[in-house]
């Protein structure tokens, strides 16, 4: 009996949408329980179901697996997006983390003052055309490869076009220094099923807006400011 | 994009064919604890000898990168197997599975990333306090220790209740054994009764610190580096200032 995946998170992205992104990309059905309310959160937590007290929370394969990392690459490893061998497995985590990096600058910014968006706007495409795509647009003309590692679909390709696609929306033309990087987008974009996962009507959630701010600031009581970077 | 990134860029990819001379790893940080500090740890646990080449001034940094041997233009980085590894994770995720800290399969893999996950998440509290402006550092403190006995000492405490066996994961020692002794250590520095309520927590870090590679690792002249004093967090901030 192998029940599906069970994410539970705030209907958005957050550090959830990672995880969509790759059981996705892994061609993996699964199901979402939403947190609305300070009460359905509670009850996770006296439930013992959350074990640092926090979501995401990922029901899979008899486990109740949180922090975010160590989901991925669960589910990494088990889909074989995960390289064939140690040193693979080395580049992948540096890419990955690379791309975290730079997804963790956006991933505050709903959070944020009209005029700290600005200011973090700003901060992120910077970051992202100065320090992390000029590398994963030099791996890839420098193998010539579709894909970043190993000539093989990884995490690491997902987790890359994830992050371009949250930067544009930041910056429409951000790519356009990176031909590299444009046609990667277009080949990945195309692989069926991450082609699925961008049409509408599936799993993937929206750019973050004030009602899923007030919904987290909710159910978490997190009340304090955010800052930019 | 500009002409300097590309040969960087090439620089890395031409570098990784390099290694070090004595071929021990080697590690690029300043000379502290900062994100280095649990490589060093696990390094140390597995038994493995390593040098340090310690960044003193902005310039240091300033020349690993136009070397190109910085993928992200960050450090930590550590020269091992013929690569020049960055991102802490990366580097951790490595060693452990080159010398066999990463449990026998994927499920314990995956309580192995919890645990450390958790423990990185407390790390990181305690590795940017000193750091903090001083007008924030007495919450940060009060957050610090509330979150050590209150959400992450209590579930690793249960983990060796419920199964009664001396490592956190699948009867032996594997990297996040490593990094809650690392952690524990820590904390006690700041608060040395922060174990009065976890006696399993207690007699694993007697256990852990007695491991030999371990035990060396705690003893003055190893390279363990101490907390960061405040007095010393102008000059680290001038390496790493933009």
């Amino acid at each position: 009996m192998s029940a599906k995946p069970k994410l539970y998170y705030f209907d958005g992205r957050g550090k959830m949408e990672s995880i969509r992104w790759l059981l996705a990309a892994a061609g993996v059905e699964f199901e979402e329980e939403f947190l609305e309310t300070r009460d359905q959160y509670e009850k996770l937590l006296q439930g013992g179901s959350l074990l640092f007290q926090q979501v995401p929370m990922v029901e899979i394969d008899g486990m109740k697996m949180v922090q975010t990392r160590a989901i991925l690459s669960y589910i990494a490893a088990k889909y074989n997006l995960y390289g064939k061998d140690l040193k693979e497995r080395a580049l992948i985590d540096m890419y990955v983390e690379g791309t975290n990096d730079l997804m963790g600058f956006i991933l505050m910014f709903p959070f944020l003052s009209a005029e700290d968006k600005e200011k973090q706007r700003a901060f992120i495409v910077q970051k992202a055309t100065s320090r992390y795509f000029p590398v994963y647009e030099k791996v890839l003309k420098d193998h010539g490869q579709d894909f970043l590692v190993g000539n093989n679909f990884s995490w690491a390709d997902v987790h890359l076009l994830e992050a371009i696609l949250m930067v544009e929306e930041k910056k429409s033309d951000v790519l356009s220094g990176f031909p590299q990087l444009q046609a990667f987008k277009a080949r990945i974009s195309s692989i069926p099923a991450i082609k699925k996962f961008l049409q509408p009507g599936s799993q993937r959630k929206p750019v973050p807006d004030d009602k899923y701010v007030e919904t987290v600031r909710r159910v978490l009581r997190m009340y304090y400011d955010v800052k930019a970077n | 994009m500009a002409a300097g990134d590309c040969t960087a860029i090439a620089e890395i990819l031409r570098n990784q064919a390099r290694g070090t001379m004595s071929g021990k790893p080697k590690l690029h940080y300043f000379n502290g604890r900062g994100r280095m500090e649990p490589i060093r740890w696990l390094l140390a646990a597995a038994g493995v000898e390593f040098e340090e080449s310690y960044l003193e001034k902005k310039e240091d940094l300033t020349k690993l990168r136009k070397d190109g041997s910085l993928l992200f233009q960050q450090v930590p980085m550590v020269e091992i197997d013929g690569m020049k590894l960055v991102q802490t994770r990366a580097i951790l995720n490595y060693i452990a599975t080159k010398y066999n800290l990463y449990g026998k399969d994927l499920k314990e893999r995956a309580l192995i990333d919890m645990y450390v996950e958790g423990l990185f998440d407390l790390n990181e509290l305690l590795m940017m306090h000193v750091y903090l402006p001083a007008d924030q550092q007495d919450q940060n403190f009060a957050n610090m220790m509330d979150k050590a006995e209150n959400r992450y000492f209590p579930v690793f405490e249960k983990v060796l209740k419920d199964h009664g066996k001396d490592f956190l994961v699948g009867n032996q020692l594997s990297k996040a054994d490593v990094q809650l002794l690392e952690v524990i250590l820590m904390v006690e520095e700041d608060k040395p009764d922060i174990l009065a309520k976890f006696p399993l927590l207690q007699s694993f870090k007697a256990r852990i610190s007695n491991i030999p590679t371990i035990k060396k690792f705690l003893q003055p002249g190893s390279q363990r580096k101490p907390p960061t004093r405040p007095e010393e967090v102008p000059d680290v901030m001038k390496i790493f200032d933009p």
